[in-house]
């Protein structure tokens, strides 16, 4: 079974035409003063989704976030939670519980009473408050700190006391705003993994801003990527990387070079571009880019292949010279100029410890790559 | 690196050090005469005279000058000032526990005070309120605002109140001009009056300190509060107000801690039918020329105060140790 990106999907209600949608933005327009946030966004969200707002800093991510939690109201348009119009709704009637960028724990309580927060303007009676607040403590591995003021933990410790507060309440839908933009890279690392673990065991909606792709790949099921308060697409992580929408989605998310040329040819998908300079790429990713058509043609960097000869039955080669190389570790970046002056960025596998045929700065060396490697992008 | 270089760098540290050794005497020297200053300035202005006016609360008056006996001096030697010593006497303290006007005007005053703090926390919380969630680029002139009242004498600003308060006055015209009262309001001489001038006069003393522990509050912290479901009333009390508390405490004992002994605003907003202690001790001073039982007034009413000014002192090093 072939499938794009490595990955295979089972839950995927947003291919099903029958699944109902959980959160839905219709027509959504926010303006503050003359400075339009959000611009007439639509988007749907499904029950028991791990959903990404993926965008730049002051892309309007962050105010459809607090729309969704109404500490916002849309200046035009409809915000739907499992059908229920949420206009007019105050935050604090809202089934959504956010966890915030700055944590927002209350210095003057205690762990405990923080999480209990809450349940106690739920009303819930006190033993099943401390039953859930030991719940939720044991859940992000706390217990022993339940009695400790915030500012006796650390900035991990509070990232987890946040967690804990804002889902001790089972909301329907878990909002999260940058939740872990204050982590340091490997702790961010091990805390995505538990927050994809803690939507699964609880079952819960989580929908979450960020600015940082590879957190958004990493755990969400689909990902918005929105630019000037404009969803420029919405799909998977294996989706919006290998089949990205628009030159914006393909330079946004990851690396990626990119050809501008113009069908020179093409039948059924398959296509010549002619990307001037005499660099003519045959693809088979053309889609329905008729001849003629101002193209770019987009392609990864590990998905290019660099040797010091032009590899035998290569549809697409191209020469040029290696200008920079960057040893990562687990891979290698080389820069490779090619010679009309165009630079390509080419990523390998560092799979061995030895390399037989090692390149080297200023070497000449093929660039090379097969013709369903790339993709064609109109937009 | 090279023998040589690190030859050169021992030799430079030795140096360093024997330098050191000279340079670290006298900067101990400076840092405790850093120290020193304040001690110094707390012993010449306010112990030495606390001591003096301590001793003349145990003297008795005399037609003299000063007014007050014994004098103590070494004029006739070591035997004469302990023989001097001998006739100081708590007298004075004895007196004031038993005339009641005394007792009155210290109960008086600590209530007046009170009840004027609450008055000015209800009036200044709001204002600093206001202030602290008012546009960044506003704060800087309603800060300005707060404190442009001090520009202008104390004196004045007080007797101003007169003009708006006396029968006649601002106030009264005001009011029977828009037809809600008939008859002129008293409220000159009159403990409403003195809790309006101590209102007036000690409000940026309340606001300044609410104003600033609201100002450094993060307000995500009510956006979470109503996130996890508390409505905008239950949040002020359960996350503003609690943290607010150093400056509430700060504020209340600013203005407590001097409206008790305050003089200027009784004396001229609250006339002959109102009792302070102030006015008590100034009266004693003045009119009596009685130095020793007004010494004995102001120790008391030091000693009253000792109590919130150690509250205060308090509130400030927690509130300094929340801060880290």
């Amino acid at each position: 079974m072939k499938s794009l990106g490595s990955i295979r999907r089972d839950f995927a209600p947003w291919n099903d035409p029958n699944a109902k949608p959980y959160i839905q933005f219709d027509k959504v327009t926010k303006k503050f003063g003359d400075f339009t946030a959000v611009n007439n966004l639509s988007l749907t969200i499904f029950e028991r989704e791990f959903f990404a707002l993926l965008g730049a800093s002051g892309c309007g991510k962050s105010t459809l976030l607090r729309m969704l939690a109404g500490f916002e109201d849309p200046t035009a348009g409809r915000i739907l939670l499992d059908g229920q119009d949420l206009r007019g709704i105050p935050p604090y009637r809202r089934p959504v519980n956010m966890m915030f960028q700055s944590y927002a724990l209350f210095p003057h309580m205690t762990v405990e009473n923080n999480i209990a927060f809450g349940l106690k303007q739920d009303g819930m009676p006190k033993p099943e408050i401390a039953a859930r607040v030991g719940e939720m403590l044991k859940l992000v591995k706390l217990e022993q700190f339940a009695k400790r003021k915030p500012h006796q933990l650390s900035g991990g410790q509070r990232q987890r006391v946040a967690l804990a507060r804002s889902v001790a309440k089972r909301p329907k839908v878990l909002l999260l705003d940058e939740p872990l933009g204050a982590l340091d890279k490997k702790l961010r690392e091990e805390t995505q993994f538990e927050l994809m673990d803690l939507q699964q065991s609880l079952g819960l909606t989580f929908v979450v801003v960020t600015h940082d792709q590879e957190e958004a790949m990493t755990m969400a099921d689909r990902i918005a990527i929105i630019d000037k308060g404009e969803v420029m697409q919405v799909a998977t992580p294996a989706e919006v990387y290998e089949a990205p929408g628009s030159r914006f989605v393909a330079g946004f998310v990851g690396n990626v070079n990119m050809f501008e040329g113009k069908i020179a040819h093409g039948e059924a998908g398959a296509a010549s571009i002619d990307a001037g300079n005499g660099i003519t790429i045959r693809t088979e990713n053309a889609g329905d880019a008729a001849t003629g058509a101002a193209v770019a043609f987009a392609i990864r960097p590990e998905k290019i292949r660099i040797s010091s000869t032009r590899p035998a039955g290569a549809v697409n080669a191209i020469e040029g010279e290696v200008y920079d190389i960057a040893y990562l570790g687990d891979m290698t970046v080389y820069h490779v100029r090619l010679d009309d002056g165009h630079v390509v960025r080419a990523s390998t596998m560092n799979a061995a410890r030895i390399t037989e045929d090692p390149l080297s700065w200023n070497d000449r060396a093929w660039v090379s790559f097969r013709p369903d490697a790339g993709v064609v992008l109109t937009r | 690196m090279s023998n040589a270089a690190v030859t050169a760098a021992t030799s430079s540290r030795a140096t360093a050090a024997g330098k050191s050794a000279l340079a670290r005497l006298g900067e101990a020297f400076v840092s405790r005469l850093v120290i020193l200053i304040p001690y110094l300035w707390l012993v010449f202005f306010f112990l030495i005279p606390f001591v003096i006016v301590f001793k003349i609360s145990l003297s008795q008056t005399a037609i003299a000058i000063p007014p007050y006996t014994p004098v103590l001096g070494f004029g006739d030697g070591l035997a004469g000032f302990f023989a001097q010593l001998n006739e100081l006497s708590i007298d004075n303290y004895t007196w004031l526990t038993q005339d009641a006007l005394y007792v009155n005007a210290y109960v008086t005053s600590v209530i007046v005070a009170a009840i004027s703090t609450v008055l000015t926390l209800l009036v200044g919380y709001p204002i600093a309120y206001g202030m602290a969630r008012a546009p960044a680029m506003l704060r800087p002139t309603l800060l300005m605002l707060v404190i442009l009242p001090f520009w202008t004498s104390f004196l004045i600003r007080v007797y101003a109140w007169i003009g708006i308060l006396k029968p006649e006055g601002l106030l009264n015209q005001l009011l029977l001009a828009t037809g809600i009262i008939s008859q002129p309001l008293v409220i000159l001489n009159t403990y409403t009056a003195i809790f309006i001038g101590i209102v007036y006069s000690y409000l940026p003393f309340m606001v300044l300190p609410l104003y600033s522990a609201l100002e450094k509050m993060d307000y995500s912290l009510i956006e979470a509060a109503k996130d996890l479901g508390c409505p905008p009333t239950s949040a002020f009390w359960k996350i503003t107000f609690p943290l607010s508390l150093p400056g509430v405490i700060a504020g209340c004992l600013l203005v407590f801690i001097p409206a008790v002994g305050e003089f200027v605003i009784p004396d001229l907003l609250g006339g002959s039918q109102t009792l302070m202690i102030g006015k008590t001790l100034w009266n004693e001073f003045f009119a009596n020329r009685d130095w020793p039982v007004s010494s004995a007034v102001a120790v008391i009413l030091l000693l009253l105060l000792i109590v919130p000014i150690m509250l205060f002192q308090r509130a400030q090093a927690r509130a300094q140790e929340q801060d880290k």
